[in-house]
């Protein structure tokens, strides 16, 4: 079973990291789930609008994937995508603005929850439009090998993103023309209320990398390190010029799909026993287990995180709206790229 | 009894899928979950899974399957989850269904209704909240309606559905539960094609339709109470095609009209009815056609952003104001 081989794979991340590492993945974990846990409570208390996906309980995936990234790696999510755009290194002030539709915002206030982007961290945004973003993964894996730099662009979507026909477009383009795409399809077992046996003929859905002739494998999404390992070697592959690779960690959300969504069509048996594959308190367990961080350690990183979330919704309340006039400007590019240099 | 806008289309499904068993619903959890709004509720219980069917997230496929089952007799009525989420599926809907019949040398058709909930003003930003009828109203071979009320909900979706032509039904999200009415009892359809007046006046007219048309009836009694400016308001309910006779009947009567939609100015269907007026109304014009719609940009996430981009209430008030003064 692919799962098992990945068990070891995770045990040798764990060996090569050093404790401020593996102390960091912690971090970034801790931080988005207390980031979204404050969003609900914002959003309850009308704060925050419109619709908004939470990222809680698959916070593996984001932490150990991006975690196996360099700084200039490019990164392609979802509209579930908070959480990635916090593992890549946003400030939590900026997005929490921008879920807020401040100023400050990391969008200035105009995309929300759905439409973060910071080009300068090379988070290229989260798409609203299931299966959006993977074309535009392989558009930027085409830059960057056309321009023969390093990078390589890790794409996040949903198992619902399968069924549409940007997927299978966007692999087999990847492969045939060798682009430095990492794809991570989050399995999290459900597209809104319908499961994936229900949507997908495959339900393995790591096999769909088979007839587009790249690796495909199957991780543990509760288990950051069997992330992080697989994404290491994924896009290793790809900087080689390889080419991409499917990686399919199979995770779960924890709430519904949208804040106005009771999750009716699971059962909250199903539930519990995913909750208690928390992928925090695993790491937690392990890293006290292994005598990686004591107590002490794990209990001020969460005391900081806390501090972190509470200012970053001091400053989005306290951030000015939009202003009206930037609307015109953020349209089009004001210089047509006609002027004499 | 009372029914909201929402309540209206599932009634209008479930009449038709009685009626007719060749009606079939088909779209992203429409079945078990009833839809993301809960418009197909009930209709699972009611007529079992042949008839109403989750798809995967694929609308190119959804609506491309309904019009292969539409040219073999069936009625599907498929569902675009938003209708920002239609730009998916625009190659089957504009290249497959709009030219089926003409392709046949008119021995076919493609009686297949796709639903698709619009609007603004909900903070749904750039990606759920488009107008898209416009994309649309061009396209030969498509019949578009966009109702406003519940009484025009539920007969425009019937006739949608007995229509023999592929039909583009407009629901506005916003009005799902905001807009309620008395139903009558028995059997009734709104034809395609046909515009209501929902109010006479004297003074100006306003051609609107969708989710601006109660704003603009908000409008029009303001304007009644403190200018004592009497407003005809036309509610177009079908944009394609357009009920040209009625349009210029008004056009004719006032002599100023104002045109109100949420879509875009440019490109929004009022400057196909302002052109229209100008060919066939100037001699009975006392002033310019007016048009009042968003702002030519994306529908900002921020609420007062937004509202700024947006036609409301008191933008129309100002907009016939202005009108009457000309
Ligand atoms: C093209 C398109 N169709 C439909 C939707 C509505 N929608 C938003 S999320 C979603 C489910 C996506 O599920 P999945 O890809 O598994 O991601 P998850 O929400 O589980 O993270 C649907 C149907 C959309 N946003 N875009
Ligand atoms: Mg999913």
């Amino acid at each position: 079973m692919a799962l098992e081989r990945e068990k070891h794979i995770a045990e040798r991340a764990l060996l090569t990291m050093d404790d401020v590492q593996i102390i960091d993945l912690y971090r970034r974990m801790v931080l988005i789930r207390r980031f979204e846990e404050k969003t609900a409570e914002m959003y309850s208390r009308g704060k925050i609008t419109g619709f908004c996906h939470l990222y809680a309980g698959e916070e593996a995936v984001a932490v150990g994937a991006i975690a196996a990234l360099y700084d200039k790696d490019y990164v392609v999510s979802t509209y579930r995508e908070h959480g990635h755009c916090l593992a890549k290194g946003a400030a939590p002030r900026a997005v929490m603005a921008e879920l807020f539709g401040k100023a400050t915002g990391i969008s200035r206030g105009h995309g929300g929850s759905m439409h973060l982007f910071d080009a300068n961290l090379r988070f290229m945004g989260g798409y609203a439009i299931v299966g959006g973003g993977l074309p535009i993964a392989a558009g930027l894996g085409l830059a960057v090998k056309y321009r023969e730099e390093p990078e390589v662009v890790c794409c996040f979507f949903g198992d619902g993103a399968l069924p549409q026909g940007a997927f299978h477009e966007s692999l087999n383009l990847a492969s045939l023309w060798k682009l430095p795409v990492v794809f991570i399809c989050e399995n999290n077992f459900y597209g809104m209320g319908t499961m994936v046996q229900n949507a997908i003929c495959q339900e393995e859905l790591y096999r769909f990398a088979e007839p587009y002739k790249m690796p495909g494998v199957r991780v543990d999404g509760m288990n950051v390190l069997e992330v992080y390992q697989a994404t290491v070697e994924a896009a290793a592959r790809a900087r080689e010029g390889d080419g991409p690779s499917l990686i399919e960690a199979v995770t779960y959300r924890f709430r519904g799909h949208s804040m106005s969504d009771p999750a009716e069509y699971r059962s909250r048996r199903e539930e519990r026993i995913w909750q208690e594959r928390d992928p925090i308190k695993q790491l937690r367990r392990k890293l006290l287990q292994d005598r990686r961080a004591d107590e002490n350690q794990l209990t001020t990183v969460e005391t900081e995180v806390n501090a972190i979330i509470e200012d970053a919704v001091r400053f989005a309340e306290e951030s000015p709206e939009p202003a009206l006039d930037t609307l015109g400007k953020l349209v089009y590019v004001e210089d047509d790229g006609t002027a004499q240099s | 009894m009372e029914v909201t806008y929402l309540a209206a289309i599932n009634q209008a499904l479930h009449e038709e899928m009685r009626r007719d068993e060749n009606v079939f619903v088909m779209g992203e959890d429409v079945a078990e979950l009833g839809g993301a709004f809960k418009v197909t509720e009930g209709l699972l219980e009611a007529f079992g899974e042949d008839r109403v069917i989750d798809t995967p997230i694929s609308e190119a496929l959804i609506v491309g399957a309904g019009v292969g089952a539409a040219v073999l007799g069936m009625r599907p009525v498929v569902e675009m989850q938003f209708s920002d989420f239609i730009s998916c599926a625009f190659d089957q809907i504009v290249n497959s269904a709009a030219t089926l019949r003409y392709r046949h040398g008119g021995r076919a058709a493609c009686p297949l209704v796709i639903r698709a909930p619009s609007g603004a003003g909900i903070h749904g930003a750039l990606f759920h909240s488009q107008n898209p009828e416009a994309w649309f109203t061009r396209v030969p071979g498509l019949k578009v309606v966009a109702p406003a009320t519940a009484y025009d909900a539920k007969g425009l979706l019937k006739a949608a559905i007995r229509d023999n032509n592929p039909v583009v039904y407009f629901e506005h999200k916003r009005l799902y539960r905001s807009v309620r009415e008395d139903l009558p009892e028995g059997e009734f359809v709104v034809p395609i094609g046909v515009a209501e007046l929902r109010q006479e006046g004297r003074d100006l007219s306003v051609i609107t339709y969708g989710g601006t048309v109660h704003q603009v009836l908000d409008a029009a009694r303001i304007l009644d109470k403190e200018d004592k400016v009497s407003v005809e308001v036309l509610d177009l309910r079908t944009l394609l095609p357009l009920d040209r006779e009625a349009i210029l009947a008004t056009a004719r009567k006032t002599g100023k009209v104002l045109v109100v939609h949420e879509d875009r100015l440019t490109g929004g269907i009022g400057g196909e009815i302002a052109a229209l007026i100008a060919e066939h109304a100037f001699d009975a014009l006392d002033a310019p056609v007016r048009r009042l719609a968003a702002l030519d940009t994306h529908t900002a996430f921020s609420p007062p952003l937004e509202e700024y981009i947006l036609p409301n209430t008191n933008k129309i008030v100002e907009a016939l104001r202005s009108l009457a003064a000309y």
